[in-house]
Formats: C-alpha cells, sequence, structure tokens
C-alpha cells in the first residue's frame, strides 16, 4: 500500500526549504527581479540545491547525491509552487537529472554529469519543448550525425536560459539518440523567449555544428526520455499542489481582512463556500500528487498516477490562482500584488508536460475506456 | 416617429454635404453630431432625434458602408457608456450643452473617478471629502483603478459630502475636471504589464457648484444610474455571429490544424454556443433598452459575457500549447483605451479576468440577481443606519 502521509524526513525538509524561500523570494523582490538583468536568482539557487542537498535528492549516493527517491523532491516541488521562487529546479534537478539518471548512469560522461548535477555545480536543462508531454513521438527538430554533431532548433526550453548542460534528443543515422552539449561550446544559441511565466523561463535553443556525446541510443534513449517526461509531469502536479495551497492561504488571509459593507468580505457565505470548494480541490490535489510522487518511487502505477495527477492538478492550480484574482478583486488585478505571479506559473503549468486533455487521452487505453 | 427610410435619407444627406473622402475625420463626427445621427435616442441638438435606439445599427452600417470616420469607442467608452447616459438623465440643459457634444466628437475623453483603496464593491462606503466654499466645492481624497485617467480631460466623480449620515445618503455627484489644479493621476501597472488604470490623488480640487450632477447628497441615485450603464457597456457590447473573444479563437482554430484535438474541439463548439446566446441575449438587452432604461438583466449580460471571455481566453493558451508558454510584451506602457481582444492570447486571456472585477464583480452582480430580480432576502445589514463616519473598516 502506497503512503500517502509525509515522513519527518520530508516534514523537516520542506520546513528548511520553506524557510529558505520566505526569507530569500519574498513577493515584492520576485516581483522586482523579474524585469531586472538576473531574472533568475542563481544565489538562492546554489543555497537550494547545493547547501540544503535539493539537487541531487533523487540521485543515488555512489553518483554524488542524496540516495533519497521522488517523494523528497515532491516535496522540494510543492515548496517550489508556494513560493515561485525563480530558481531552474525543473529543468535541471528534474528534467536533466532524470534524463541521465535513466540512460546508463555508469558511463563516464554521465557519472561526472550527474555529479555535479546532483551537487547543484552544474545546471542542466532537457532540450524540449517544455510543453512536450510524456509518450510524444521522439523529437526530430535536432538531427545528429555519426560522429555525433549537432544541427536543429528546440523552441521553449525551460530554465534553458541559465543552463550550462544542455541534453539534447537528437535523431541520428542509428536512429533516436540521447546527447549531452556544454552550453559554452562553439555553435550553441539560446535567446530568450519573452515567457508568459516569469519565473520559469523557456528560451530557443540553436545548435549548428555542435559537438556532443551520445549517452543513449535507439530504444534506449527513447525510454531515458520519456522517463524524464513521466517523472517531471508526476512531480509537476506537486508543485501545482503548491501553486494551490498558496492561492488559497492567501485569499483566506486577505478575505477576513478586507472589509466592505462594514464587515469582513470573508464572512459572506458565497465567499465562504468558493474558498471551501477550493479546499476540497486541495484535498485532492494533494492525494493525487502524493501517490504520483509514491509511484515514481517504487515503480510501481506510474503512467497512471501521473496521468491522474496531471489531468487532477492542472486545473486545481489554474482555477485556485484564477479565484485568488477574483477574490482579491482589483488588488488581484495590480502588478505589484504577487498573485499573477501564480496565475502565470499555473497557466504554464497547465501545458507544461501535457494539458489536462493530453493526460486524460493518455490514460483512455490505461484504464480500458477506448472512445 | 423616426422611419428606417426617414433614417436613410438623413444619412444619405450628410455623406452628400459631407464626402468622407474629402471631410477631416473631425468635422465628419461634429457634423454627423449636428445631424442627429450620433446616437439616436438622444434629443433633438444633443446629437440625436429622439428615435428609437434599436435603429442606430442602421445608421452605424450605412455609416460605415460609405466609408464614413467613426469615433473610436475604445478610447471613449467611459465618456459614451457611463458619462453620457447620466448626464443626460441627471445634468441641466447647460450641462448638456456644454459637455455632450465633445463628449461624442472625441474632443474630450472621460474617465471615472469611483472606486477608492477602501471602497470597491462597496462604492458608497467611499470618503472622498467635498466641503462647499462659495460657489465651489474643495474636494480631497484618493482614487484608485482609474482607467484612462492618463488620458482624460473630465471625469464623473462621487464624493462625500455628509459624513453624519448613513452612507448612500451623504454622497454628491460631480463632473471634474482632470486638467484642474490638485488632480494628480499616477500609472498602476497591471497584471497585463501596462498601465492602464491610475491612482489619482485630489488635493483641494476647486469644482464649480454648476458642474454638480444632481442634487447635494442625491450622488448615490445618479451612480446608480451611471453603475447599471457600465454593465451594459461592457457586457452588451455588440458582436457578430462568431465574432468576440470567441471568434478570436475561432480564428486560430481554423488556421492551425495541427493544433486540433477532440477534447478542445468539444469545449470550443460549447463556447461557440454560449458566443452565440450570449449576441442574443446582448441584442435582446439592447432592444429592451430602446424601449426604457437598462434593468437588472444588464447585470446577468455582464456575468455570462465576463464567464465566456475567461473561458474563451483560457482555452486559447491551452489550444496554443508550446505558443502559449510566451507572452508578446511585459513593457510597461500606458495605451490609449481599452481592448480586450487586443494584442495576442495571454495578453487577452490576463486582461479577461478584470472583467469580473471592473464595473462591479460578479459575486455583487450576483448579488443584484437575487435580491433585485428573484427577490430574495438581503443579507442582515449592519451598514444601512449607521452615520458614514461610524462604519467599522
Ligand atoms: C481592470 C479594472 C478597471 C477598473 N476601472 C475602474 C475605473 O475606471 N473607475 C473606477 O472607479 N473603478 C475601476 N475599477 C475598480 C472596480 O470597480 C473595483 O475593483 C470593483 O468594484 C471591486 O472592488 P474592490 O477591488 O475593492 O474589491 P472588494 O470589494 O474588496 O472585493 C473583494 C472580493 O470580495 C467580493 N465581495 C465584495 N463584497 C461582496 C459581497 N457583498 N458578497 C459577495 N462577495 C463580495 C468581491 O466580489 C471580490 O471578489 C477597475 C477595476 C479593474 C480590475
Amino acid at each position: 500500500m502506497s503512503d500517502l502521509l509525509y515522513s519527518e524526513v520530508e516534514e523537516d525538509l520542506r520546513a528548511s526549504v520553506r524557510d529558505l524561500f520566505s526569507g530569500r523570494a519574498a513577493p515584492a523582490a520576485l516581483i522586482a527581479r523579474t524585469e531586472s538583468a538576473e531574472p533568475y536568482d542563481l544565489k538562492l539557487w546554489r543555497t537550494l540545491a547545493a547547501d540544503l542537498g535539493a539537487a541531487g535528492l533523487a540521485v543515488p549516493e555512489a553518483l554524488g547525491g542524496h540516495g533519497a527517491s521522488a517523494r523528497e523532491v515532491a516535496v522540494v516541488m510543492e515548496e517550489l509552487g508556494r513560493s515561485v521562487a525563480p530558481v531552474p529546479y525543473l529543468g535541471s534537478a528534474v528534467l536533466a537529472t532524470s534524463a541521465l539518471l535513466a540512460t546508463d548512469p555508469s558511463q563516464a560522461e554521465v557519472t561526472e554529469r550527474l555529479g555535479k548535477l546532483a551537487a547543484g555545480t552544474l545546471i542542466g536543462a532537457l532540450a524540449v519543448p517544455l510543453s512536450t508531454a510524456p509518450g510524444s513521438e521522439f523529437p526530430s527538430t535536432v538531427t545528429a550525425t555519426a560522429d555525433g554533431t549537432l544541427n536543429g532548433q528546440v523552441r521553449s526550453v525551460a530554465d534553458a536560459s541559465v543552463a550550462e548542460l544542455l541534453v539534447v534528443p537528437a535523431v541520428g543515422p542509428d536512429g533516436p539518440g540521447l546527447y549531452t552539449v556544454d552550453v559554452a561550446s562553439a555553435g550553441v544559441t539560446i535567446t530568450e523567449a519573452i515567457s508568459l511565466d516569469l519565473t520559469r523561463r523557456i528560451a530557443d535553443v540553436g545548435l549548428e555544428n555542435v559537438t556532443a556525446k551520445r549517452v543513449a541510443v535507439s530504444s534506449a534513449a527513447v525510454s531515458a526520455l520519456d522517463t524524464a517526461l513521466v517523472t517531471a509531469a508526476g512531480l509537476l502536479a506537486s508543485e501545482q499542489l503548491g501553486i494551490a495551497e498558496w492561492a488559497l492561504a492567501e485569499t483566506v488571509r486577505y478575505l477576513k481582512e478586507r472589509y466592505q459593507f462594514g464587515r469582513p468580505v470573508g464572512s459572506f457565505q458565497s465567499l465562504k463556500h468558493r474558498l471551501a470548494n477550493l479546499y476540497t480541490d486541495l484535498v485532492n490535489a494533494r492525494a493525487t500528487a502524493r501517490y504520483a510522487a509514491d509511484c515514481l518511487a517504487s515503480g510501481d502505477d506510474i503512467a497512471i498516477a501521473v496521468a491522474v495527477a496531471q489531468a487532477r492538478n492542472s486545473p486545481i492550480a489554474v482555477h485556485a490562482t484564477e479565484e485568488a484574482i477574483q477574490l482579491h478583486g482589483g488588488i488581484g488585478m495590480t502588478w505589484e500584488h504577487p498573485a499573477h505571479l501564480y496565475l502565470k506559473r499555473a497557466k504554464s503549468d497547465e501545458i507544461a508536460l501535457g494539458t489536462p486533455g493530453r493526460h486524460r487521452a493518455a490514460l483512455a487505453p490505461l484504464i480500458d475506456l477506448p472512445a | 416617429m423616426t422611419t428606417v427610410d426617414d433614417l436613410r435619407q438623413r444619412v444619405a444627406d450628410l455623406l452628400a454635404a459631407h464626402p468622407p473622402e474629402s471631410t477631416p475625420r473631425q468635422d465628419f463626427l461634429d457634423a454627423r453630431f449636428d445631424a442627429g445621427l450620433a446616437w439616436i435616442h438622444f434629443p433633438e441638438g444633443l446629437g440625436g432625434l429622439t428615435a428609437p435606439r434599436s435603429l442606430q445599427s442602421v445608421v452605424d452600417k450605412e455609416l460605415a458602408a460609405a466609408g464614413a470616420p467613426d469615433n473610436d469607442k475604445r478610447r471613449i467608452g467611459i465618456g459614451l457608456g457611463m458619462a453620457a447616459p447620466t448626464i443626460l438623465a441627471f445634468g441641466t440643459p447647460e450641462q448638456h450643452q456644454r459637455f455632450l457634444r465633445p463628449l461624442w466628437t472625441e474632443r474630450e475623453v472621460w474617465c471615472q473617478l469611483f472606486s477608492e483603496p477602501g471602497a470597491g464593491s462597496d462604492l458608497a462606503a467611499l470618503g472622498t471629502r467635498a466641503v462647499r466654499d462659495g460657489d465651489d466645492w474643495v474636494v480631497t481624497g484618493q482614487k484608485v483603478w482609474t482607467s484612462g485617467a492618463h488620458k482624460s480631460q473630465w471625469a464623473i466623480l462621487v464624493t462625500r459630502t455628509d459624513p453624519d449620515v448613513p452612507k448612500h445618503r451623504g454622497m454628491t455627484y460631480f463632473l471634474c475636471d482632470m486638467t484642474a489644479s490638485g488632480v494628480e493621476v499616477r500609472p498602476l501597472r497591471q497584471i497585463t504589464g501596462e498601465a492602464e488604470f491610475n491612482e489619482v490623488f485630489l488635493s483641494e480640487v476647486r469644482i464649480p457648484d454648476a458642474h454638480r450632477l444632481g442634487a447635494v447628497g442625491a450622488g448615490w441615485k445618479v451612480a446608480q444610474t451611471t453603475l447599471m450603464n457600465e454593465r451594459v457597456a461592457i457586457g452588451g457590447t455588440e458582436f457578430p455571429r462568431d465574432g468576440g473573444m470567441v471568434g478570436v479563437v475561432t480564428e486560430t482554430w481554423r488556421e492551425r490544424p495541427d493544433l486540433r484535438t477532440s477534447e478542445l474541439h468539444d469545449r470550443l463548439l460549447k463556447l461557440w454556443v454560449e458566443g452565440e446566446s450570449l449576441r442574443l441575449v446582448s441584442s435582446r438587452l439592447r432592444q429592451q433598452l430602446a424601449a426604457g432604461a437598462p434593468g437588472p438583466e444588464g447585470s446577468a449580460v455582464k456575468v455570462a459575457f465576463s464567464e465566456l471571455n475567461q473561458a474563451a481566453s483560457g482555452l486559447e493558451i491551452e489550444l496554443l500549447g508550446d505558443e502559449g508558454l510566451r507572452y508578446d510584451d511585459w513593457t510597461m506602457r500606458r495605451p490609449d483605451g481599452v481592448d480586450f481582444l487586443g494584442r495576442e492570447a495571454g495578453y487577452r486571456y490576463l486582461r479577461a479576468k478584470g472583467n469580473s472585477i471592473e464595473g462591479g464583480t460578479s459575486e455583487v452582480l450576483r448579488n443584484i440577481i437575487a435580491e433585485r430580480v428573484l427577490g430574495l432576502p438581503s443579507e442582515p445589514r449592519i451598514d444601512k443606519d449607521v452615520a458614514w463616519k461610524d462604519l467599522p473598516r
């Protein structure tokens, strides 16, 4: 029976991550940072990834990680959702790291890269559009030559603008392959896009005769990429839970304080019921996110758990942040209130790693409910 | 009684006397106003012919077909939708003469100084003070979320003139010159990145008594007229079949077969049907309006309009997938007017969030429907018989 609760270790981890974010990713500072020359907070990243060890949670100790599991990573993702801290956690610690972990990690190239990713000294990104759903066709916008030279473009890559290492799916003479590329190599261009999500950015990657190392080929490459996408999609559900939790907590707080018609607006029953509904959603989101994390950790029932978690939590996060804006009234429409950062994250997360519709469609054959 | 033929003849006369190709835009608008073809249901001499409002579209269509210039509804939406009907209903003949022509011909743009930091849904709680001083009133206070204040010459303004009586009774309505000394407009940036609305600080602004609208202490009643018209102005906008926010999405759908999925198809069709029924409700509302003042149906239409805009713009981002992750431009700018359907999908999605807040929130409108239309008893009110100054806040 899967464990849907949080362990003591997980609660401790949560406490330290939350503590870090509440001190160093306060809303006003976040908003100011979005338009500064440094939209990502790489100092905060180092503290999170290296000092708290959050980057290497799911990496085995032998490879320089902490030998924990997706369950612990999920707790970090929840806190990331709650704070929308601008750190490349999804791109590096989840997508790039999971992809390499799913190759043969005993290869020197992989061992070395994973060690640095886990230590938080190297930032990685998985060169696929963030919208790519698990189970999608292997991407073909990048081609590889027999000697491992890459050419092509990838649009909308999460966290690529601060990445130092790219894990690139490409098609070569012997079929699909997964390659590692140093961003500093000749021929790599990273063009920052204007992202809807101000605190997790996307960038377009261009590769022109770039020297790369192949770390997986044919079915192993396909399955490593898919494992990374499934893992990230399952973990994203925890981020969505965190977003929804923030939205509910902040809205409840505001509606207790905000007086109109001579009373706190939170005392109107119609609003109370709306908040109670959000709470009900949240309870659901928490259970599905925990189940997905636990399945990713144990290896059981992954496909269904992830599809359910994404199909359920994406719309919950979007709805919760939309409600937060609405219930904050005019203040919720202003730039200086952080609600918009959460709405933008939630709406981008809805597309990220497969829309709810894609996940419902993926579920159909798994549960024998054909169209 | 003005007939369709009558109107066609007047339009023909106007076009003959002022050929659109050779008449400057502003001169044409003046001539159209003077011909009574601006807003035909307004009285003669004030841009109208006291004709049924439902015939306005006859005029608009003929003029558009002839390539005649028109005023920009996005720039003067507040003047047209809110200030004008209120001035018409409560203004003196002098006020009618002074304000309606430059408003319609776009020489003077209007904004609405109603909301305050502490008084949004509870507009009647507002605290901006107006104190009588001879022939003038001296006004001090702060307004917020004022759309287009940076582009406006005039404002409709509600103030508190008597703090010692219950809140609804102590308010007075004014027409405020935005260029008067003591009026300070500061941009207030919004979720879309731009600053469409503003904070407005009023420090000892002198307003002549001649610019008061309605009786002293009758501000709430005057404001009600503005608010009812506002709902209709926001929700009752005329759009063709397959138009409005749904139209924007259907266009993307038709142009981008690569994005289609059966799930989104189903949702899009549902929204299309809602859009079509909203179009019919809006036109029914306009027909009702032709017969009298806007009723509480306006509230229902505005609620439905907001929900549809939000659902359609949200669906469009999902449909766009990869491209939905992008935004066009976060640069802070101060737009000329409001355009819900403008720019790109991300902008439309974010701007649509305001539809259920501006002009009365959907929650407050639902209360109005429940209480005024359905006759349900109101929640116990603790602010009804208390002097404004003694209200809990
Ligand atoms: C884009 C935009 C443009 C605007 N332009 C203008 C303008 O040009 N001029 C102007 O004067 N104002 C303008 N406004 C302000 C707008 O009218 C107010 O924001 C609105 O009336 C809500 O007030 P509030 O923001 O104070 O929210 P609050 O009144 O604080 O409401 C907070 C939440 O509580 C809910 N609530 C409040 N009372 C009740 C109740 N009795 N029952 C149930 N729920 C309740 C509300 O619906 C809302 O969800 C604009 C606002 C926006 C967003």
